[in-house]
């Protein structure tokens, strides 16, 4: 009995079009794109631009927010809030609000001069 | 008067988790973008010069034991290599393959330092734990600059070694000078 994938496998190894003989209709298995071409498409450089832009800008949000929900985990390790016994030192180095001041100035110093360079293209000049 | 040693590893820890966040946004927007202003490319090099500085002053303070004093220096010798060699290869001094391979060799012998240095078994308290921790996070993490020696445009290498420094800060945050560690502390502790 004839393979009918067969002719199908072959058509594909060969670049010809995906599809066969269906009770004598020819029945195409190709979509309009193919997946690749959607994929590229949609990852055309702008959007892979404002993508890693969105990125980059999320950075310094996000460490901040971890260092604020570490405060709220664990209260104590912000002078601040449970200052008996506390020295110099302490005050000034709080973990949690360590994290929140790194992401800050991440945020600050760091995102938008990277975002305005990304979204100067590939080809801007140094500066 | 001298701060305790969690105080100088929580620094230590938010200069790594800066590091981190500089490294990780280099790997998002690719080498060319971010070099695009200069003194950029000069952020990560003089960061691990400056630690270095930073680390020589805690090296000076680590009076306490011979050992401590020789592993605080050790580190503060592998930053300044590390810099220095990054800081060449900005200015186009240093080529190729070496600035990577001395980034690897001082991540290498910094983990090996912390190991080397933490007498008491992993479970012994938490900054035991964190010792060995950390000083096998390092040793693993050398092949990520080694990988970029080998391979520069793979992403895998550059992204792992920006994400080794977010690690290493969550690992310093965690450094406590007296606490246990999964519920035990010390010997005299008990569980």
């Amino acid at each position: 009995m004839p393979d009918p994938g067969r002719a199908r496998r072959r058509r594909l190894r060969s670049g010809g079009p995906a599809g066969e003989t269906v009770r004598g209709h020819w029945v195409s298995s190709e979509i309009a794109t193919t997946i690749s071409e959607r994929a590229a498409r949609r990852r055309s450089p702008a959007t892979r631009r404002q993508l890693r832009g969105l990125a980059v800008q999320l950075l310094g949000p996000l460490t901040m927010l971890a260092g604020v929900v570490w405060a709220a985990v664990q209260p104590y390790r912000v002078a601040f809030l449970y200052p008996e016994g506390k020295g110099a030192y302490d005050y000034l180095v709080q973990p949690p609000l360590l994290v929140v001041l790194v992401g800050l100035v991440f945020a600050l110093a760091i995102a938008p001069g990277l975002v305005e360079d990304l979204e100067g293209g590939e080809h801007g000049s140094p500066r | 008067m001298v701060p305790r040693a969690e105080t100088a590893h929580w620094l230590a820890a938010s200069v790594a988790l800066f590091l981190g966040l500089v490294l990780l946004a280099e790997v998002i927007v690719g080498p060319d973008v971010f070099r695009r202003r200069r003194w950029r490319a000069y952020l990560w090099p003089a960061l691990a010069f400056g630690s270095s500085v930073g680390l020589w002053v805690i090296a000076v303070f680590s009076t306490f034991s011979t050992l401590h004093l020789l592993a605080h220096a050790v580190w503060a010798q592998a930053a300044l290599l590390a810099g220095a060699a990054q800081l060449a290869a900005v200015r186009g001094k240093l080529r190729g393959a070496l600035p990577s391979l001395a980034v690897a060799a001082g991540l290498l012998v910094s983990g090996i330092a912390f190991l080397v240095h933490e007498q008491n078994p992993w479970l012994y308290s938490r900054s035991a734990f964190l010792h060995h921790t950390i000083g096998w996070t390092l040793v693993a993490a050398s092949l990520f600059p080694f990988g970029q020696a080998l391979r520069p445009r793979r992403l895998v290498w550059s992204a792992g070694f920006a994400l080794t420094w977010v690690v290493l800060a969550v690992l310093l945050y965690a450094d406590r000078d007296a606490a246990p560690i999964f519920g035990r502390f010390g010997e005299l502790g008990g569980p």
